[in-house]
């Protein structure tokens, strides 16, 4: 651009869509909400899923215990999505939602409910998620082995493309693969190779000629750290790599078709417990990676609330992120110019620095045989450097205000009311909707619902790619079946899974002066016990966030420690059962989900129904006044993301079996092992 | 607590399968007084003590990472279960040379319903040894053996592991996954035993894996084995091969002289253990490896193996008096 060149553009571009993530407690109130957020100036929809929803539960499943409502809206049959639409103009309405293993089955509730509206399936926009591989990797919300779910992605991208034309059937999420550690070169290259998996698999499931429309239905959702600058650059890098990879490798020529679009949440890794109004700035800075540079400008964002690290936002929390969006929208003059990093060497240097880097990386995983088959690898490889991102914060190398550094502070008000400034989700909530989904059940016509789900299993058993799983699953919504069981019906025919959890694979710990006195003190204590002292790590609910859970159990072992790694998804009886089969010193549970109060004390009471006596502790989203409760519960320690230092976690648990030790040795005759004592309780 | 090891033999004697985790706890403990109690817990589910053997069917399944072991072994609880037997599966992993600690994964991979009281799962580290096989799981394989139908030791590894396993269990089965030629190499140079069962996992790769068992088969024929049964199995659903490989566990199983083999299980049991804790000098004092032979050779064959290894000790200890 020659300096007499008009700087800016003949008219400022049309700001991108915003959304707000937001769903909560039942589909009345998420509705409510959803309509006062439009009138807020929201231009789009984003539903958050609960987790039973999202894992293909009925509310009144075991599994669902605690969860209902929760992290977003429990959606379990027609008349839910029915209520949760309701005056919302769904032929007008862009509608994202988070849903993945579930999403074919949201998407036919969504066509449903649009079809009593008298609105044509090919009117509806919208995304579903539907991105399997990153919940195989770092989300957990996963229902059928690999195999079948990659099947259920072709399938609804084959029927998309013919029957619902302007819906991203799936959106290849970076985002999550940033808040499990990637470093910017893994969440390009993870990102892309797992667009490469569902594009592979797409290919063989529509003719050749609309293979171009395929590939530019497939959108992104990413994330963005505060460094903001090569946050930008990322983005810059992806779209190179997508244009690049849809002329090459499946002979994209249009250029609309070519561009890489994305969607962005912006990070929740950085948001920090401490001082979270820090948070606010945070979100700020990160919203401009993503804005700043018009050729990699993100098409819709959503942002994150200040104190999403505290618990649930509440729609006061959320609208001050909408505000933050309506600001740089509608009061800066960032849409008023051509792209500003044109020319830049340094934005340049940065694109091709990360470019190298995500294709060697993207190698690797071709190696590897393909997204899918790497899945353990990837899941490894981001393991190791979420370790490494948390070495970095507890050795100071990494700078995080309020947290590592400028700790001190004076006591925030915006946490000072009752509820510690976040949404608590009425527990009452739970029992209504196990009765509501009774009701339909008994109200529905049973035969009709009977025979969908059939022939959705005769369909399921067909070789994949011979039928389309789309048309049973719609006429299954049409009928009246729950979500529950057209997931059950699936996990009937496809088998159920366990994703690899990264743990095993994850090297060992460079030895330190700090790890090296805790495996002193493992040394002591198993003088002591007369066994190396042994951990029960694991996740309680539904909730997928194995992050927290994953650190502990490597720092554990390093510390020199047997650790029992369980992994998510766990019921109190598994967790009982476990900890009683394998004669664990002490069990670690992780909840990030908000569903501790009740599955904390569940937990509990089946361990020691089990006779199992060893302390517990927990670690997760646990507002500080939930802490107390915990306690008088038996809980024998609780932390908080502002617990950052793990070494410190892993002294206190380790003091907290020579404790117990004691205590039993004192109240026992002798020097059994308090373990044998507990197990005989049990019998 | 006197009296507590015999006392929990005997419920395991009497299969009260709720006495496991307490016995295993007991086993894997080392302390002095820990390790009075655990020899009289044996003692209680000795041969002797049983009047013959226990009833419980030992398996041995081991092979390299990744080869399906637990996807297999999810599979395989799920059948014996199904048919009534109960199973105790005791995994074990390697040990971090680096710290000691170790993390025990397979729980995480192994499908169970946890209300059913008739199958135990323990996972346990190697610890030092090399070679595979936790310290204690041998006598924890020996006293489960008296409660469980089935009890099924899990190691990681192939050319070594499988040796230690052999000594162990009444069945050997190693897991190969198609297209993997460590084992055919291991096989044919000699490396590695010839296993009781060979078992090729992922069938549902089609050619690779078929391709595979028909080298693996090969291979035994020309090492003069028609014996061994080489199975093609998926995990995945539909899974298929399981019933076979269980109808080729049992039927192995009934083939056997089982009281020879666990003799000569817990000789080498005893005799593993007296080396790893004495090493070479230990052995020289009973005249090396031929001489502390001749001695397990002349004790009571209903002897469980704390008993053995006690008296290697204390001829030790005389003989170099």
């Amino acid at each position: 651009m020659s300096a007499h060149e008009q700087p800016r553009l003949p008219e400022p571009d049309r700001p991108w869509m915003m959304r707000t993530y937001a769903g909560h407690s039942t589909a009345k109130a998420s509705n409510e909400l959803y309509r006062r957020n439009l009138q807020k100036g929201q231009t789009g929809l984003s539903i958050a899923f609960d987790l039973p929803t999202q894992t293909g539960y009925d509310p009144d499943d075991e599994l669902a215990r605690g969860e209902v409502g929760k992290v977003g809206v429990p959606i379990s049959h027609r008349g839910d999505m029915a209520t949760l639409m309701d005056g919302i103009p769904l032929e007008e309405m862009n509608t994202s939602m988070t849903i993945n293993a579930t999403a074919a089955w949201l998407l036919a509730l969504y066509i449903a409910t649009a079809e009593q509206h008298g609105v044509a399936q090919e009117q509806l926009q919208g995304t579903t998620q539907n991105d399997i591989i990153k919940e195989f990797l770092a989300r957990g919300t996963y229902a059928f082995p690999p195999a079948a779910s990659m099947r259920l992605i072709a399938d609804m991208i084959a029927y998309t493309v013919e029957h619902v034309p302007k819906w991203n059937p799936i959106n290849i999420c970076s985002y999550h693969l940033q808040e499990a550690g990637a470093t910017p070169e893994q969440e390009i290259a993870y990102a892309m190779s797992n667009a490469i998996a569902v594009l592979d698999a797409a290919r063989e499931r529509v003719p050749e000629e609309r293979m171009g429309n395929v590939f530019g239905r497939i959108s992104f959702f990413v994330n963005a750290g505060v460094r903001f600058i090569e946050e930008h650059a990322k983005l810059r890098a992806m779209s190179i790599l997508w244009e690049e990879l849809g002329r090459e490798r499946y002979g994209v020529s249009d250029g609309r078709h070519l561009r890489f679009r994305y969607g962005v949440q912006v990070n929740s890794l950085g948001l920090t417990e401490a001082q979270p109004e820090n948070n606010v700035q945070r979100i700020v800075l990160e919203a401009l990676a993503v804005t700043l540079g018009r050729d990699a400008r993100a098409r819709a964002i959503q942002l994150p609330a200040w104190n999403e690290a505290l618990g649930l936002p509440r729609p006061w929390d959320q609208q001050w992120s909408l505000r933050i969006q309506q600001v740089l929208a509608y009061e800066t003059d960032i849409l008023e110019y051509p792209d500003i990093f044109e020319g830049s060497k340094v934005m340049e240097g940065l694109v091709s620095e990360l470019l190298e880097k995500a294709r060697a990386e993207m190698a690797v995983v071709a190696e590897h045989g393909g997204a899918v088959e790497a899945v353990p690898y990837m899941k490894a490889a981001l393991v190791d450097s979420h370790r490494e991102r948390i070495r970095r914060i507890e050795s100071g190398e990494l700078t995080v205000v309020g947290q590592n550094r400028f700790t001190e502070t004076e006591d925030s008000p915006l946490t000072a009311d009752a509820e510690g400034g976040i949404l608590v989700v009425d527990p009452a909530i739970e029992a209504e909707q196990i009765e509501d989904v009774r009701r339909w059940r008994a109200e529905r016509d049973q035969a009709a619902v009977d025979a969908a789900l059939q022939e959705l299993a005769a369909t399921a058993s067909a070789p994949a790619g011979s039928v389309n799983l789309m048309e049973p699953t719609i006429a299954a919504a049409r009928a009246g079946a729950t979500t529950g069981e057209w997931a059950a019906t699936l996990r009937e025919v496809f088998g159920s899974y366990r994703a690899p959890t990264g743990v095993g694979e994850a090297a060992a710990a460079a030895p330190d002066t700090e790890l090296a006195e805790l495996q002193a003190e493992v040394a002591r204590l198993q003088e002591k016990l007369g066994r190396r002292p042994k951990i029960l790590v694991g996740k309680p609910g539904l909730d997928g966030h194995s992050n927290g859970a994953e650190q502990i159990a490597l720092r554990a072992r390093d510390a020199g420690m047997d650790v029992v790694y369980e992994g998510i998804r766990l019921t109190p009886s598994q967790i009982a059962a476990s900890a009683l089969q394998e004669g664990v010193h002490v069990i670690g549970l992780s909840i990030l989900s908000g569903s501790h109060r009740e599955l904390i004390p569940a937990v509990i009471a089946a361990l020691r129904d089990a006779g199992v006596q060893a302390p517990v502790v927990v670690g997760g989203i646990i507002p500080e006044q939930d802490v107390a409760p915990l306690r008088e519960a038996g809980v024998a320690a609780v932390y908080t993301p502002k617990d950052f230092d793990i070494t410190r976690i892993i002294r206190d648990i380790l003091a907290l079996i020579g404790e117990d030790g004691s205590r039993r040795a004192s109240t026992t005759d002798g020097a059994q092992g308090t373990f044998v004592v507990v197990a005989d309780a049990g019998a | 607590m006197s009296g507590e090891g015999s006392a929990l033999g005997a419920r395991l004697r009497e299969r009260d399968l709720a006495a496991a985790p307490a016995a295993l706890n007991l086993l894997e403990s080392v302390a002095p007084a820990d390790r009075e109690q655990a020899a009289a817990l044996m003692r209680a589910v000795s041969p002797a003590e049983l009047g013959g053997e226990a009833q419980g069917h030992i398996v041995g399944v081991t092979g390299p990472p990744g080869a399906g072991k637990s996807t297999l072994l999810s599979a395989l609880i799920a059948a014996w279960r199904s048919r009534g037997a109960t199973v105790a599966l005791l995994a074990v992993d390697p040990s971090s040379r680096r710290s000691g600690g170790a993390l025990l994964g397979d729980r995480a991979r192994i499908e169970l319903d946890p209300s059913d009281r008739g199958v135990l799962i323990r996972s346990t580290a190697a610890g030092e040894r090399l070679g595979g096989i936790a310290r204690p799981t041998r006598t924890a394989a020996e006293a489960l053996a008296a409660a469980f139908d089935v009890v099924v030791i899990e190691t990681v590894g192939v050319g070594q592991a499988e040796t230690e396993i052999a000594d162990l269990a009444d069945t050997v089965a190693v897991v190969v996954q198609p297209g993997s030629g460590d084992v055919l190499q291991f096989l044919k140079s000699g490396i590695m035993e010839i296993p009781d069962v060979l078992v090729v996992t992922k069938a549902d790769l089609g050619d690779l894996a078929i391709r595979t068992r028909r080298d693996l088969s090969a291979a035994l024929r020309s090492l003069g084995s028609r014996a061994t049964p080489v199975l093609a199995v998926s995990s995945i659903a539909p899974p298929s091969g399981i019933e076979e490989l269980i109808g080729a566990l049992a039927e192995h199983r009934e083939g056997l002289q089982l009281g020879e083999r666990r003799l000569r299980a817990r000789r080498a049991g005893a005799l593993a253990e007296f080396a790893a804790e004495q090493g070479e000098r230990g052995l020289r004092a009973l005249g090396g490896r031929p001489g502390a032979e001749r001695l397990l050779a002349g004790q009571d064959p209903g002897l469980a193996s704390p008993a053995l290894l006690a008296a290697l000790e204390t001829a030790a200890r005389d003989g170099a008096a």
